[in-house]
């Protein structure tokens, strides 16, 4: 792809760091790397307003606030829920408590004002940002990314900049175009569809998830927003799809069948890819570092992907910082970076995408099995083993294809 | 031949630009830009949350 550079509409400066992509991962890996003592950093956005439209279910755990340096506020935060409830097909139904259910419920966002907060962090640290400005290829002298060709509102023109993020999402282009790494399988891909729900009846106080059939290869969730609010969506794997059914008939079907959700009203649409890949080999090349969605840190098994975006932005900045300030981004100067990364989130990735492989192919018999040996564990002590355990007291023959993984 | 855009179901969600094994789809401002790169796999067809996408003549 080549774009006919003409004059920059504003002064070409060099950059200490260009981030592409406004999303809440840029713009916190843009607040760290200038915290760390970059001067000059640029986020780029093709959006002409962050956070909107929202694409996300917005379900979160907030444990790793403090971490991140974020203070709570009840203007991006719409709803805290107690735990999560679990259905099988045939309707049988775990309910799991906030202590256990892992990183990704917890919180419902206000993801619009979240992404803007997020950016206003970043501004508060001298962070320059830069709204429908279009990333269009990465510039490659030597083997290293010194910058992007971009376009806005009809100009086009060059940014250089020491050291390029990609943190352009599930579109992963900037990671692409460099050639670090290779598109992502079927498989490891689910087509999303949510409408946000008014005036419907539900339990406010629990995300509800739904496995089986109703979305196979994923799941349909119901994620509080108000006492008669909520997102309710789904995923479902691409390769289950054949082309004669879109993820949104998938969730009209279900919403029909649902006598408290089938009267509410629409406020919004979304619709989305996520990727449940396996992490890539590699995240950095000379001049490149990739970070969130970009870097396909998406928890596999939730789908989720905010939380481990968060907590890599801030290692990204850092070592971003590091990096330009002595002079040396080469791949191996970045693999402090790989390293910390890797280090914080890479086993459970992995172990979560094992888990991930074998939950896509269980039938909804199964599914019902699972859930009912569930239905009277005592869930403030599980772990997988502790989980395998309670399944296998009841189906042992299902608890066999598990085992391998631990 | 090519694969065609609707532009009254086209959510912008770029979920055809990130499934595209050969990256030929931009998503800009207003709509995915289909590149020459195209090799009608169909993929992002199936991907597209609304079937917004299509093969042209079909
Ligand atoms: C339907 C759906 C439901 C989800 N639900 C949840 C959930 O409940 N919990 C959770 O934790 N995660 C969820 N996710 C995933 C979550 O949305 C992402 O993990 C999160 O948004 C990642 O943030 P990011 O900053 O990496 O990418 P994004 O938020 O996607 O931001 C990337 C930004 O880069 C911009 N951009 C892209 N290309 C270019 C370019 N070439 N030039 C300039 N700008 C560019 C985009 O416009 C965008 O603003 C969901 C995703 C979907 C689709």
């Amino acid at each position: 792809m080549s774009i006919e550079s003409e004059e920059p509409p504003f002064d070409t400066e060099e950059y200490d760091l260009l981030v592409v992509g406004a999303g809440p991962i840029g713009s916190m890996t843009a607040r760290f790397a200038a915290r760390n003592g970059l001067d000059k950093v640029l986020v780029i956005e093709k959006r002409q307003e962050i956070g909107t439209p929202v694409r996300c279910a917005e379900g979160v755990s907030i444990s790793w606030f403090d971490e991140l340096d974020i203070e709570e506020s009840e203007d991006f935060i719409k709803s805290k829920v107690l735990g999560a409830k679990l259905y099988s097909p045939a309707g049988n139904t775990v309910t799991i408590g906030k202590e256990i259910a892992g990183d990704e419920v917890g919180a419902v966002l206000e993801r619009d004002i979240f992404d803007k907060r997020v950016a206003m962090m970043a501004a508060e640290e001298d962070v320059d940002f830069m709204l429908k400005t279009q990333a269009r290829d990465v510039m490659i002298e030597d083997g290293k990314v010194v910058g992007v060709k971009a376009s806005r509102m009809g100009e086009s023109f060059e940014i250089y900049a020491d050291l390029v993020i990609g943190a352009d999402g599930f579109e992963s282009q900037i990671g692409r175009w460099a050639g670090i790494y290779d598109t992502i399988k079927p498989k490891n891909i689910m087509s999303c569809f949510q409408y946000r729900l008014t005036d419907i009846d539900y339990d406010p106080d629990y995300t509800h998830f739904y496995l089986g059939s109703d979305a196979p290869g994923g799941y349909v969730w119901i994620f509080p927003k108000g006492e008669r609010e909520a997102n309710v969506g789904l995923g479902i794997q691409l390769s289950q799809l054949d082309g004669s059914k879109t993820a949104k008939d998938y969730l009209d079907e279900f919403i029909d069948k649902h006598q408290g959700l089938k009267n509410g009203e629409t406020v919004d649409m979304v619709a989305g890819g996520v990727s449940v890949a396996p992490p890539p080999e590699s995240v950095c090349m000379d001049g490149l570092m990739l970070v969130g969605d970009a870097a396909r840190v998406v928890d596999p098994i939730t789908g989720g992907g905010i939380a481990n975006g968060m907590k890599q932005a801030k290692i990204a900045g850092e070592e971003a910082a590091e990096a330009v300030k002595k002079g040396k981004v080469d791949k191996k100067a970045l693999s402090r970076y790989e390293e910390r990364w890797r280090d914080r989130l890479e086993e459970k990735l992995w172990r979560n995408f094992m888990a991930k492989e074998k939950a896509v192919e269980l039938e909804d018999e199964e599914f019902d099995m699972i859930i009912d040996a569930l239905s009277d564990a005592d869930l403030s002590e599980l772990s997988t083993e502790s989980l395998l355990k309670k399944i296998g007291e009841k189906h042992p023959e299902m608890v066999e294809s598990f085992e391998e993984m631990l | 031949m090519s694969v065609e855009v609707d532009m009254e179901k086209c959510m912008h969600c770029g979920a055809c630009a990130g499934t595209c094994p050969v990256n030929a789809i931009f998503l800009n401002d207003l709509l995915p830009e289909i590149g020459s790169d195209c090799t009608e796999c169909e993929l992002c067809i199936k991907a597209c949350p609304v079937s917004a996408l299509s093969l042209r003549g079909e």
